[in-house]
Formats: C-alpha cells, structure tokens, sequence
C-alpha cells in the first residue's frame, strides 16, 4: 500500500519547520516517529498534501529531570529511549512501567511519546501516563511556546488542541511534591495489540500518606479517562484495603467501556477495579515497586 | 540513469516530485531517486531487488519487513524511504559473506528455527540487534526481543533456541578455555 501523494519537506530547525506548517496550512502534518501517521496514510484515513518531518531537527531527541525533578521529554524521544531510560526508572515508576508495554520493540524504536500525545488515539497508553501524572504538553508556534495542560490538549479521538502553525516540541512532568509511586497495567491480547483495558496510576507519597494522586484509564470510552473522583477520594488518606477498594470502586465508575472483539463492557471494568486495587496495593511504602515489566495476564 | 517506479493509476505520473537520497545498504553507498511517499521496504525490495525483506501484513503488524537502520531493528514498511537519506540500512543479504552464513542463520538451520520461512529475515535481523546490544540475552530476553515479530508455523520455541545458540556461538571464548560449542548449552538453560 502507498499513500497518496504528498509534498515531504524534512527542516533543519523548529522554526523552519513551523513556517512551512504556516504555510500549508489545515493539509500540513508533522511527523516524527510516523508509527501512527504511516499506517494512517497508506490505509488512506490521512491524505495530508505537505508532510513536516522533523527528524532532522537537532536538540529534540532528549529526556532529561531540572534541577527541581521536573521531567522534560523532547518531541524525537522515542519510546525505546524511555525503555531503557535509568532515570525513568528510578525517578518515574508510572512511566517506566508502561514505556515497555507501547506497542512492540520495532515500533519502539521509531515511535515517540509527544508524537503518541499529539496522535490522541483512545486507546493510547501514554495520554494516560501523562494525564495522571498531572503532565503538559509545550506547543511551539510563531509567537513563542505555550504549555498546555494534558487535561486540555485532547479536544476527541484523534483531535487535539494544539493551532496549526504549533509544533509540540516537549512533554512536561512536573516534580513529585512527595515520593513517588504506582505504575501502569495494560491487559492486552498479544503484544502490539491496543490496550482492552489499560489503567495509570501515579501516586506521590508523604510516609504513608497520599499527598497527590492520579489515575487515568486507556480503552474504556471515548478518550482517555481521568478518574478524578477515584484519584481525590485517595488524597490525604493512607493506603488501606479499604481506601484502595473505595478508589477502585469510584474509578471503575468513570470508566465507559464498550463491548466489542476485546471482551464484554462488564468484564473491562472488572478489570479496571482489579487494576486499579493491584496498583495501589503495590504502591504501598512496603511492597516496593513491583517489577515495571509486568504484564498483565 | 532511469528510474522506474509503479504507475498506481490513482494520480497523474507526470508530476512526481522525485527526491535524491544517498544511503548505506549492506556496507554499500547508493544513490536513489525517490518519490517520497515510497515506502523503505519498497525501496530495497524493488529499486534494489533485495527481495529477502518480506512484505507480511503491510500494516505496522508482523514484522516481516523488520530492517536494521543505524543498528535498530525497525519495520521497513512504516518508514518512508526518503527517510533514509543519510543512514545506514542491513537486511537480511547484508548478514552471511560469500563463504560463510552468520552464526544466526547457522543458529536456525541447527535448531530448526523455520518452517515456511517468511518471518526468518524480520526474525534474524530482530535478534541481531538484541544481540548486538546484548550478547549475553536470557530466554526471555530473546523473546521480549521477538515479540513484534510473526511466525505462524513454529510456536516461537525453535526460534528461541536459535538465537540462543548464536548468542553462544557469538561470545567470545574464555581466554584459555576450550572452543565454545554451542550443541553442548542447554537452550533453556537461560
């Protein structure tokens, strides 16, 4: 399969590239690892006329912690480069758990985290990832850079908010006021497979205590799932079984599960409370991380 | 020079806007014009004719297009092949010399690690990068490297265990040791 014709301009620079989004306006796309966007376009769901490849743009291939522990992932990021990251892994539970789990090791190695953001799939595990941890993504435009939060940058499927001379050129995670803890759990058919039922949790602990919380579901509704009601029900509250139960109760609620090839509505939101129990069970000051590469079965 | 390409039917040929690319395949520098919406795995199957990169599903699934590019083991049928220019591309023909097949092909041939065939290169080139970056893989570390690739004949064991037995085969001998034999490591040892 080919995709139909298009112009390709592969820029040097962001501001190169964002001239040339200016310019083809509302049928320009930007593409970087392209493990979304190729498919799309030879399965003819995309027929942009200008594609922006920016991978030859300097300086975006970058993951890196401020001073302070905020979190910063350039837009050439891959996720095999999270995969392997030991500074995810000692800083960042929720994301080093789930890095592995992206679709399968060759798409990992051209695919992107601010690329997968960008794509807005319902199924995709890092819009999750980033919403519960409270994360942004940086648009760069004309006029300068804007953050804009996770909450806000996914307007439906495959739509986001971002104008169509911007470029998101950073994902941000903002520091852990606490210590941080939780993970992320993906019940998937096979490997490569979208998630049946995928549930973030991102934890930031003060002793025993939960000082913040977020929990975000991928593959049961529409978008991507906050379960905020699940995440405020465990602030300022130790982790007990029977706060851990309430919040799973609460987030199994918000989810909007379909029945489909996958499995049954009522199955996917049992998972959604059994994930949502195992992670916060492994969360607690005692039990450790668990091991980020578990899968569920 | 000529460049031929497929008449798609779907646009006016006419119009092509062709692109110059110099890449790296199998050590050898080339020159290719391209339109830019061809795929990587069009390019080395067709514009080179090496047809040992399998076109499976076409859809991000299989891996049976897996190439490596700059030493990482990608899907070729999900990169263009403008995205090339300046890198450097192995298939499967770039693994074995003229005399000797690569100890992975060997791995496969004494362990049985192919029926009909068609993932073999996506499986090899898989393992070759996982290899390279780690010659010493557990089983499951071999298997976490394989997962993006299909085989629907084998089961995946008898491959498994012919990448186990080029890992053993690659690693270098203890210095004063006795040759390593690879028939001799359990393959489930690891």
């Amino acid at each position: 399969m080919y995709p139909s014709r298009f112009r390709y301009e592969a820029p040097r620079s962001l501001g190169e590239a964002i001239g040339l989004l200016r310019e083809g306006g509302d049928e320009a796309k930007v593409m970087a690892g392209g493990q979304s966007l190729v498919p799309l376009m030879k399965l003819r769901f995309a027929s942009p006329e200008l594609i922006v490849d920016i991978n030859n743009i300097g300086g975006l291939d970058y993951h890196r912690a401020d001073a302070d522990g905020t979190l910063r992932v350039g837009a050439l990021c891959r996720h095999a480069d999270l995969e392997h990251s030991d500074l995810l892994r000692s800083t960042q539970p929720t994301m080093a758990a789930a890095a592995p789990l992206i679709a399968d090791p060759l798409v990992r190695n051209r695919g992107t985290l601010v690329g997968s953001l960008c794509h807005a799939d319902p199924q995709g595990d890092w819009a999750s990832v980033v919403t519960a941890l409270g994360g942004s993504v940086i648009a760069q435009g004309p006029e300068g850079r804007r953050a804009i939060p996770m909450a806000d940058f996914v307007t439906g499927p495959f739509e986001n908010t971002l104008a169509l001379d911007e470029i998101a050129v950073e994902a941000v995670i903002p520091a852990a006021q606490g210590a941080r803890a939780g993970g992320y759990l993906k019940l998937e058919r096979r490997v490569g497979d979208f998630a049946t039922v995928g549930v973030a949790v991102a934890l930031e602990l003060s002793g025993t205590t939960v000082t913040r919380a977020g929990i975000a579901l991928t593959g049961v509704g529409g978008s991507t799932i906050a379960a905020t009601g699940a995440a405020a029900a465990l602030a300022g509250q130790a982790l007990t079984p029977e706060s851990i139960e309430h919040a799973a109760e609460l987030a199994a609620q918000a989810a909007q599960p379909r029945t489909d090839h996958r499995g049954s509505a009522e199955y996917k939101r049992h998972m959604v409370r059994t994930f949502v129990v195992r992670l916060l069970s492994r969360a607690g000051p005692a039990s450790g991380d668990g091991d980020p590469a578990e899968r569920a079965a | 020079m000529t460049t031929v390409y497929d008449d798609l039917g779907d646009q006016d040929t006419g119009e092509a806007p062709m692109r110059r690319i110099r890449f790296t395949i199998n050590g050898v520098r080339k020159v290719a014009e391209v339109e830019p919406r061809l795929l990587l795995a069009h390019l080395i199957r067709r514009g080179l004719g090496l047809t040992g990169t399998h076109m499976g599903c076409d859809t991000t699934n299989c891996g049976a297009c897996t190439v490596l590019v700059d030493g990482k083991a990608i899907k070729s049928c999900t990169m263009l092949a403008v995205q090339a220019d300046g890198h450097e591309i192995t298939t499967v023909e770039g693994l074995a010399t003229a005399s000797e097949l690569h100890p992975l092909q060997e791995g496969f041939k004494e362990e049985h690690g192919l029926q009909c065939g068609f993932c073999t290169p996506g499986m090899m080139l898989a393992a070759k990068a996982l290899l390279d970056a780690n010659p010493d893989p557990t089983e499951d570390d071999v298997r976490w490297a394989l997962s993006g690739n299909l085989c629907r004949c084998t089961g995946y064991q008898n491959i498994v265990k012919s990448v186990l037995w080029a890992a053993a085969r690659l690693r270098p001998a203890p210095a004063g040791g006795p040759e390593p034999d690879p028939a001799a490591e359990p393959a489930q040892e690891a």
